[in-house]
């Protein structure tokens, strides 16, 4: 592995290794720039993963402290864990299901199309689906999604069985299993599926695209990347110019360390990298970096969800195999006689035992719910995921007075239901339950949410400098070598589920820093 | 420890469950288990019963809610503030009337249900919750065959055996590779 020295202001740094930075990384050091990859947590592999639920949580989730407000149930279940997402190298990508869909034109849109609901600061993205197209090809292609590039869907297992016989039979149409960055067939030296049921825990089998196995060796094997695990960014910070100079980081041991850089690419989800940019602040940016707009931090997204649990006659054994192995497309489509505006997907989901116990209806007991978990074996779920409308005072923002083990403020994250994400959720319950019905169904449990694993739109791209973060390309508004690279970019959430245009944009923000420094614009 | 916040209880609880697990073996894995270090007979026993009234398994003997007594143990030997809410939390327990391993069942959950709100019944509850259902005695009596890498994963161990339903057609369900 290659080590650059912290002079090195030809470096470029990209604070994360997850979806975003870890394929940005990859991107860029395969074009011959250098970079100095930060990474808060440890590196594990699929050799080290386990597939126990408790124990991969401790190993793989970031669990320093965050508080909660706002009327989201999160707030009440899981006050000081808002996010279920990774502290670790691959970031979420070594959680995520697979789950790879792009988002549909008019979504990209949603100002222009949702124009007239109340209470959203709604910009329409800056982008066109045209535009992102062959990025799009090139993401497909890069994480291998089954039916895309020639490849097979996945097997169906028997969680897919049920949601499609009780999805057909009330007239859904588009089900199946899935566009999935899971081999279905052995691809770029990684096996074909196992159905190992332990997609959230790290895929063992490496079948399922991760940068942790996938972007960064290769980005290693360029000699262009250095990555610097558990190093945890404290401070992005700049010159009498505005110019971004470097990174302030903390080392394994807490020792203090700053790394010059031509670029900074800030890729850290939307709840740390909007933390980052605000506890950035100088006498020339008293409130962040990037935050003229005082934006940062603001339109915080997490998707519209819940589960839907059917428990039947017969045994199902719904952990088996791929844990997202199908879907109902129907309804993400704008139809407003439905109630609200936006669209959402239907994914099957699953849980072993232990998470099943602890989020099925978090905090309860008694014999009532051990009935309910006396039938574990016969029950089928499903993840609703929909579009969220973006409001101004949903927002990260630094907490006035806990300070983490650096001494610096913890974010808070404040969540509202919109009125608009109620009547999503309401609806899209009685679908699931309709579903489940219709094959038979003894019992339909609606399950609250579980912390956020889409978290989005925190520094969003905008046209008008005053209405965003960043520009279409992650570029920020106020300074021009500094980067947004992650879900913290997107302009509005859509009913798709975040990854693949996490992973598209990176590509395309690579050719467009590549071209920046060829042209010494940065 | 303040109600829900169980998601931040640690590696230290689950970590000692599968170690207890795989050194008994599934089928006694109480008789296995090291003596108690820190609680006392009477809160032992105490503890016992009340993890039997929070879930509340019929299926289950009492082995796997000893291993949970074990854990509260061991996290009341690592922390002493621990020790303390567990001891306070039985007298208060105990308080009530009579005391609590003497009521019957039903008289057993309604107390913990004037109490379900406290740092105790939330820190028993919260370890309960990790350990039991990770316990694999557990799993085989309710059903859940848990890591499946060691055996190649389900693709070959009943992935798709659901025959109570059509199968899809494979233009939404091809078949495995």
């Amino acid at each position: 592995m290659s080590r650059f020295a912290s002079g090195d202001n030809s470096v470029i740094v990209i604070v994360g290794s997850g979806a975003g930075g870890g394929t940005l990384a990859n991107e860029l050091c395969q074009k011959g720039i250098k970079v100095v990859l930060l990474e808060a947590g440890q590196q594990q592999s699929p050799a080290t993963f386990k597939n126990e639920e408790w124990f991969a949580f401790n190993q793989l989730a970031w669990l320093d402290k965050r508080t909660t407000s706002g009327t989201w149930r999160i707030a009440r279940d899981f006050p000081n864990l808002p996010a279920w997402i990774c502290k670790t190298v691959g970031g979420t990508s070594v959680h995520w299901a697979g789950a790879s869909l792009r988002i549909q034109e008019h979504e990209f849109r949603a100002k222009s199309r949702y124009s007239g609901i109340k209470d959203t600061n709604l910009i329409d993205w800056p982008l066109t689906l045209a535009e992102l197209e062959p990025y799009y090809a090139k993401a497909e292609n890069k994480m291998g999604v089954t039916r895309t590039n020639d490849i097979p869907g996945l097997p169906g297992n028997n969680n897919f069985k049920v949601m499609y016989n009780g999805a057909t039979r009330v007239g859904y149409k588009t089900v199946h299993t899935g566009r999935m960055a899971i081999n279905s067939r052995p691809r770029d030296g990684r096996s074909s599926c196992w159905q190992l049921g332990f997609c959230f825990q790290g895929c063992k089998s490496g079948a399922k695209w991760s940068t942790l196995y996938t972007e960064i060796p290769a980005a290693e094997k360029t000699g262009n990347l250095d990555l610097r695990t558990e190093s945890m960014a404290l401070q992005i910070q700049h010159d009498h110019h505005g110019r971004a100079t470097g990174v302030l980081y903390a080392d394994k041991n807490g020792a203090h360390h700053f790394q010059k850089a031509r670029a900074v690419c800030v890729a850290a989800n939307s709840i740390e990298t909007p933390r980052l940019l605000l506890n950035s602040h100088s006498s020339k940016f008293p409130d962040g970096l990037a935050n003229s707009s005082g934006q940062v931090g603001r339109n915080y997204m997490r998707h519209t969800t819940g589960s839907v649990f059917g428990v039947f006659k017969q045994p199902v054994h719904m952990y088996r195999g791929t844990v997202m192995a199908g879907i109902v497309q129907d309804e993400a489509i704008y139809d407003p006689k439905r109630g609200f505006v936006g669209g959402f997907e239907l994914e099957t989901i699953s849980l072993g035992l232990p998470f099943a116990a602890a989020f099925l209806d978090p905090g309860a007991w008694g014999e009532e719910y051990t009935n309910l978990l006396d039938k574990y074996p016969n029950m089928a779920g499903m993840w609703i995921v929909g579009e969220d409308m973006p409001q101004e005072t949903n927002a990260v923002t630094l907490h006035p007075s806990e300070k983490d083990q650096f001494g610096l403020p913890i974010p808070n994250v404040h969540y509202d239901d919109h009125a608009n994400d109620l009547a999503m959720r309401s609806y899209a319950y009685k679908r699931g339950a309709a579903i489940y019905n219709a094959v038979g169904a003894t019992q339909v449990v609606e399950v609250p949410p579980y912390p956020s694993t889409h978290n989005l739109g925190t520094c969003r791209q905008s046209e008008k400098p005053a209405e965003g973060v960043c520009n279409k390309h992650g570029q920020t508004h106020d300074i021009k070598n500094l980067f947004i690279s992650d879900g913290s970019q997107f302009s509005s959430s859509a009913a798709e589920n975040p990854t693949l245009t996490i992973v598209t944009l990176a590509i395309r923000q690579a050719d467009y820093i590549a071209a920046q420094c060829s042209t010494r614009s940065i | 420890m303040k109600r829900r916040e169980f998601l931040k209880v640690g590696a230290l609880v689950v970590m000692g469950t599968a170690a207890a697990a795989s050194v008994a073996g599934i089928a006694s894995a109480a008789q296995a288990a090291p003596p108690l270090t820190t609680l006392q007979p009477h809160q032992a026993e105490t503890l016992l019963k009340m993890t039997r009234r929070i879930f509340p398994h019929k299926q289950l003997d009492d082995a796997p809610y000893w291993n949970v007594v074990h854990d509260l143990d061991t996290a009341a030997k690592a922390d002493s503030s621990v020790a303390k809410v567990i001891g306070e939390g039985i007298e208060k327990l105990d308080s009530m009337g009579k005391r609590f391993v003497e009521l019957t069942e039903k008289k057993q959950t309604a107390a913990l249900k004037q109490i379900e709100s406290s740092a105790f019944f939330q820190k028993v509850r919260t370890v309960e919750l990790q350990s039991l259902y990770s316990d694999p005695s557990v799993w085989k009596v309710l059903g859940y065959q848990g890591p499946a890498y060691k055996f190649g994963g389900y693709i070959h161990r009943g992935f798709d055996d659901l025959a109570w339903l059509p199968n899809p057609p494979e233009s939404a369900s091809p078949k495995p590779a």
